[in-house]
C-alpha cells in the first residue's frame, strides 16, 4: 500500500502553506479584504446569487466553493478515495448547518476568514478565535460523553455524485448568466453592484485556486475545527500544525502583498463587538464540533461522496437566507437586530443536540 | 486477547475514541479495528502511534480497512 504524503506532517505543512498563499493573493487579485477565501461567506454569497436572501451587497456565485467539491472528487477518484455514503442523522447536520451560518455571519467569517483576518492585522480575530474554541471545547465534553450522530450508510455512486454535480450546474449557470455590468441581476443569478459581493479574483483564476485546494485539502484531510478539536481532546497536533502554517505563511504573504494592517478599528468587513464576535464563532464552533467538521471540510467531505457534508453544506447555505432575511447577521455598524437572539436560540438547539443524541 | 473495535460508518473522532478507549481499558493487547474511509484508517494508525501501539497489518477487504494493531 502506497502511504499517503499529504497525511504525514510534511504534507499538511504544504497544504497549509498553499492556502495561507493562495488566499492573500485571491483577495489581491480582487477577492474582499481579509477574505480571500471564506467559506461561510462564500456559501452566504452564494445563497445571495441564487436569490435565497435580497442582501444586494453579497450576491456572488464564488467559483471557488465550486472548485473545493470538484477538486476533492477529483482527488477521490484519481486515489480511489471516493466512498458514497449517507444516513446519519441528515436533517440534524441541517439544522447544525443553519446555525453555524448564522453564528459564522455574527462574527463574520468561517474559521478559515478568522485565520486570514488574524493574518491581515485584524485583532478582533483573536476573539473570534477563541470563541470558536471555547465553542469547540464544549463539542469535545459532548464527545466525551457518548455523542454520536450514528452509522452512515453505503449508498450509490452517483447519490455520492450529486452534490459534485449541483457544483458543476451552479457553474454552467454562472457560465449562461454572467454579471452583465451595471446590472444587478442576469435572468435568474443575482450579482452585487458594490460591497464584498461585487469584488471577486477573475472566475477562472478563482476556479482554479478553489479546484487545487480542494484537492490537497481532500488528500490531507485539512479542517481547522478538527486542528483544535483533536489537540483539545487527543493533545494531538497533527491538524493544528496545518492551521498554525496557513495563519504564518498568510500573513507573511499579506505583508509582501501589502495587505497587512494592524488594529481592531476600520477592519475590512468586520465589527468591533468583542463579545459578539466571540459569542458568534463560539455558537460555530460547536456546531462545526457536532457536525463533525469546518465549513471547508464539510465540502471537502461532499465532493468524496459524504451525502450527510453535503447536506449541513446547503444547511449553511439556508442558514445564509434565515440570517440575512431576519437581520441576524452582522455589518461592519455590528451586530443585526435580531443576531444576538439568534445566538441565543442557536445554543439552546446546538446543546440539545448534544446533550440528547448519544449511543445507547 | 484481540479485542474488535467496529468503526465503520463511523466518521472521526468516533473512530479513534473507541479505540482510545479500548486501549485504556486494561486486559487486552492486540486490537482489530474495522473502518471504512481512508480518513479513518489514518486516524486511527496515528492514534495508535501516539499510544505507543503498533500498526501490524492492514487488510483491505473491498471498501473496508481491518487494521491489527498490537500494544
Amino acid at each position: 500500500m502506497t502511504k499517503n504524503f499529504w497525511a504525514t506532517r510534511t504534507g499538511i505543512i504544504v497544504v497549509g502553506a498553499a492556502i495561507g498563499v493562495l488566499a492573500p493573493l485571491l483577495q489581491k487579485l480582487g477577492n474582499p479584504g481579509n477574505m480571500g477565501i471564506c467559506v461561510a461567506c462564500f456559501e452566504r454569497d452564494i445563497s445571495g446569487a441564487l436569490g435565497f436572501h435580497r442582501a444586494a451587497v453579497v450576491q456572488y456565485m464564488r467559483p471557488e466553493i465550486i472548485g473545493f467539491v470538484l477538486g476533492s472528487l477529483a482527488a477521490a477518484l484519481a486515489f480511489k478515495d471516493f466512498r458514497p455514503r449517507t444516513g446519519s442523522a441528515p436533517f440534524v447536520r441541517f439544522v447544525l448547518g443553519v446555525f453555524a451560518m448564522i453564528g459564522a455571519l455574527v462574527f463574520l467569517g468561517c474559521p478559515w476568514r478568522a485565520l486570514l483576518r488574524l493574518a491581515g492585522g485584524d485583532l478582533n480575530a483573536i476573539l473570534g478565535l477563541a470563541g470558536l474554541v471555547f465553542g469547540i471545547w464544549i463539542g469535545t465534553l459532548f464527545l466525551k460523553n457518548g455523542y454520536n450522530l450514528g452509522r452512515t450508510q453505503k449508498t450509490h455512486t452517483a447519490a455520492g455524485l450529486l452534490m459534485p454535480v449541483v457544483m458543476l450546474g451552479f457553474l454552467v449557470l454562472m457560465l449562461i448568466f454572467p454579471q452583465i455590468d451595471g446590472e444587478p441581476k442576469n435572468d435568474i443569478l443575482f450579482y452585487s453592484l458594490k460591497g464584498p459581493g461585487a469584488m471577486s479574483a477573475p472566475l477562472i483564476i478563482s476556479l482554479v485556486a478553489g479546484l487545487v485546494i480542494g484537492f490537497l485539502a481532500q488528500r490531507s484531510r485539512f479542517c481547522t475545527m478538527g486542528a483544535f478539536r483533536d489537540l483539545l481532546l487527543f493533545r494531538q497536533m497533527h491538524l493544528f500544525t496545518g492551521v498554525l502554517t496557513l495563519l504564518v505563511v498568510a500573513g507573511i504573504a499579506n505583508l509582501v502583498l501589502g495587505q497587512f494592517n494592524m488594529g481592531f478599528e476600520k477592519q475590512p468587513v468586520a465589527h468591533t463587538l468583542h463579545l459578539w464576535n466571540f459569542a458568534g464563532m463560539a455558537l460555530a464552533g460547536l456546531a462545526f464540533a457536532l457536525a463533525g467538521g469546518c465549513p471547508g471540510r464539510q465540502l471537502f467531505l461532499a465532493g468524496e461522496g459524504d451525502g450527510d457534508a453535503a447536506v449541513f453544506v446547503f444547511g449553511m447555505i439556508v442558514g445564509a437566507g434565515f440570517a440575512h432575511n431576519f437581520g441576524l447577521a452582522s455589518s461592519p455598524a455590528g451586530v443585526g437586530p435580531h443576531g444576538i437572539a439568534a445566538v441565543i436560540v442557536g445554543f439552546v438547539v446546538c446543546l440539545a443536540i448534544g446533550m440528547s443524541m448519544r449511543k445507547q | 486477547m484481540t479485542k474488535t473495535i467496529d468503526a465503520r460508518g463511523l466518521s472521526c473522532p468516533q473512530p479513534v475514541l473507541m479505540f482510545l478507549e479500548a486501549v485504556k481499558s486494561a486486559g487486552d493487547t492486540e486490537f482489530e479495528v474495522l473502518v471504512d474511509t481512508e480518513a479513518s484508517k489514518e486516524n486511527v494508525s496515528r492514534a495508535a502511534e501516539s499510544q505507543n501501539c503498533k500498526v501490524t497489518h492492514i487488510r483491505e477487504t473491498g471498501d473496508e480497512y481491518h487494521l491489527t494493531i498490537v500494544k
